[in-house]
């Protein structure tokens, strides 16, 4: 057994130490007996009631978004072979946000709890669509970039002339929100609206990773050695706007996690990016949970948002990436 | 020839493929039989590579058959395809530096396996390309840290790990120094010896006429001849295919001016 083999094992025992630890801290700690008893409702009704109906489903959140994040990110680059593509910086979460802020906007949120994901998972199919379309015309990376922060600014400038047109504070304050990413207040049936897509987009990242190793050799290789290019683009550019739309559907955007995991697997697994996918969707799930944990103890008085502490760690990591980003043949752009 | 033999062929039957308004394969027909060494010859814009696509079945042809042993090409799955013919394509872009060992394993994705997975039979193929490629000591180097002449016989190794009875090559000796590109014809020579058909692009005319038993030329997506280089290859072809004014002796080239 070395440390490779662990590799899973450990980030998920980390993961559920995490999750544990956000059921003990917080405004009020609790201690580990006093949770594993509300846990297992032998605990009074507060300690329940703040176990069961604050801490669990928040903390839960905070996974699943990074499940679904670090699992799109790692599938995205090993799809687009570049390290820093990831459904923030390729605007697949902007629009998703943007769908989202739609739905909250005309005020369909009400009627049917499944819009508001739904939206926002059409709204990341469509830009991922969009990118996936892009990058069967061109093969430099850097263009389909500069596609992902036009499409970012896009649903970006639209939700803020949304904003600007809010008709009730209260609608403004949903799609701060929602900008910004949180999973405060989140409840199980908030969760529970957003975990199927999430689910269903990690499993057909997952059913599909091996053709991502094939993709490592470039896309003609790929075809050479028996991958179905096409197919293979669809399934990731599905499985990466299912579960991207269904964490911002959840959380609304939080960036960077999705490039940052994957970037700190990848030596870990011989730069595999099929082997990369599951260890990259633990590990975001275990740094979303921890900062999530971060966000709630540290003493300020407004509590931060997720998204922007995500986005303050996570974008001078970009930056670090690009600036050392290198390639291992002469021919790519 | 036997029809054992002839169903281990690859016959490309007046085969065109048009794209985009350009005619870049004008009905060209060849075959690849296992045990030789074809070069395919000619300029640039020739069609070679259009001419390799389609025959893999990556480009739809507008008209005309490919049949790889026996069967249409077009009937066959992408994995049967890949099991079938191994192509080591033009460009080799490797964007993450991959332990060479999981690069050449990749060769055996057609057959079910993914790098990190090896056993059996597929572990067996992959050590024994790596081993005719002489990349044993290097195997568990990243491959940003090897030189394009190693890099060049990690995408070998790669395309031979498949043991497929043909292999379609394009341009493998093109930026490598002469010593390299006898190198990687050997290599590719070995696997001929073994059994397997190879089909190689190739803008080095000399090295093409040593090592090739049969020379295919090709100008304006049109075969212009086919044949042994002791036949083909003559200063009338080279002024035909390459508009060059060149010497020919026995099979040495000596390329003197353009005309």
């Amino acid at each position: 057994m070395n440390f490779r083999s662990l590799l899973i094992p450990l980030l998920a025992a980390g993961s559920v130490l995490a999750l544990f630890g956000a059921l003990l801290l917080g405004s009020t700690p609790m201690a580990p007996e006093r949770v594993l008893a509300a846990l297992f409702s032998l605990a009074d009704a507060a300690d329940s009631t703040v176990v069961w109906q604050v801490r669990l489903p928040r903390a839960l959140a905070a996974f699943v978004v990074g499940l679904a994040l670090g699992g799109s990110g790692a599938a995205l680059q090993g799809l687009l072979r570049n390290p820093l593509a990831e459904p923030g910086v390729l605007g697949v979460s902007a629009s998703a946000a943007l769908g989202a802020t739609f739905v909250l906007y005309y005020g369909f949120a009400a009627p049917s709890a499944w819009l508001l994901p739904t939206a926002a998972v059409a709204g990341a199919v469509l830009a991922t669509l969009l990118i996936a379309a892009a990058a069967i015309r061109t093969s430099s990376v850097v263009t389909l970039i500069l596609i992902g922060v036009g499409l970012s600014s896009f649903a970006g400038a639209t939700m803020s002339l949304l904003m600007n047109l809010a008709p009730t504070p209260f609608s403004l304050f949903d799609m701060i929100n929602w900008m910004l990413g949180s999973v405060a207040n989140r409840s199980f049936p908030d969760v529970a609206f957003s975990a199927p897509f999430i689910a269903a987009g990690l499993a057909v990242l997952f059913w599909g990773r091996r053709g991502l190793a094939a993709l490592s050799l470039g896309e003609e290789a790929a075809a050479g050695i028996g991958l179905n290019v096409r197919r293979q683009r669809l399934l990731v550019v599905a499985g990466a706007g299912l579960a991207t739309g269904g964490a911002v559907a959840l959380a609304g955007t939080i960036g960077f996690v999705g490039i940052v995991a994957p970037h700190l697997v990848r030596p870990l697994v011989n730069h595999d990016p099929a082997r990369s996918l599951l260890p990259s969707a633990l590990l975001a799930g275990l740094m979303l949970v921890l900062a999530d944990i971060g966000v709630r103890v540290l003493p300020t008085n407004t509590e931060l948002k997720l998204g922007v502490v995500a986005a303050l760690v996570g974008a001078p990591a970009f930056v670090w990436i690009a600036m050392r980003r290198r390639t291992v043949s002469n021919s790519e752009a | 020839m036997n029809t054992v033999e002839r169903n281990m062929d690859l016959i490309v039957d007046k085969l065109s493929v048009r794209a985009g308004g350009n005619l870049l394969v004008d009905d060209a027909s060849f075959r690849l039989a296992s045990g030789e060494l074809v070069a395919l010859l000619g300029p640039n814009g020739a069609g070679k590579t259009s001419l390799l696509r389609a025959a893999l079945g990556l480009m739809t042809p507008t008209s005309g058959t490919v049949r790889l042993q026996g069967e249409m090409l077009s009937s066959l799955s992408l994995p049967e395809r890949a099991r079938r013919i191994s192509y080591l394509p033009q460009q080799r872009p490797l964007v993450w530096p991959s332990p060479v060992r999981d690069i050449v394993s990749l060769g055996r994705f057609a057959w079910g396996c993914a790098p990190g997975r090896l056993a059996g039979e597929d572990l067996q193929a992959v050590d024994n390309a790596l081993a005719a490629c002489d990349l044993l000591d290097m195997a568990e180097r990243p491959a940003d840290t090897l030189s394009g002449g190693e890099l060049a016989r990690v995408h070998c190794a790669r395309a031979f790990a498949t043991g497929a009875p043909l292999l379609l090559v394009d341009e493998p000796v093109t930026s490598l120094d002469p010593r390299r590109r006898f190198q990687i014809m050997e290599l590719i020579r070995n696997q001929v010896r073994a059994g397997v058909g190879a089909f190689v692009v190739l803008h080095d005319v000399s090295l093409a006429a040593r090592y090739a038993d049969r020379l295919i030329w090709m100008k304006n997506g049109r075969i212009a001849a086919d044949g042994p280089p002791e036949k083909t290859l003559s200063e009338a072809r080279l002024a035909e295919i390459y508009d060059m004014r060149c010497r020919v002796e026995g099979l040495r080239v000596e390329m003197e001016a353009p005309l």
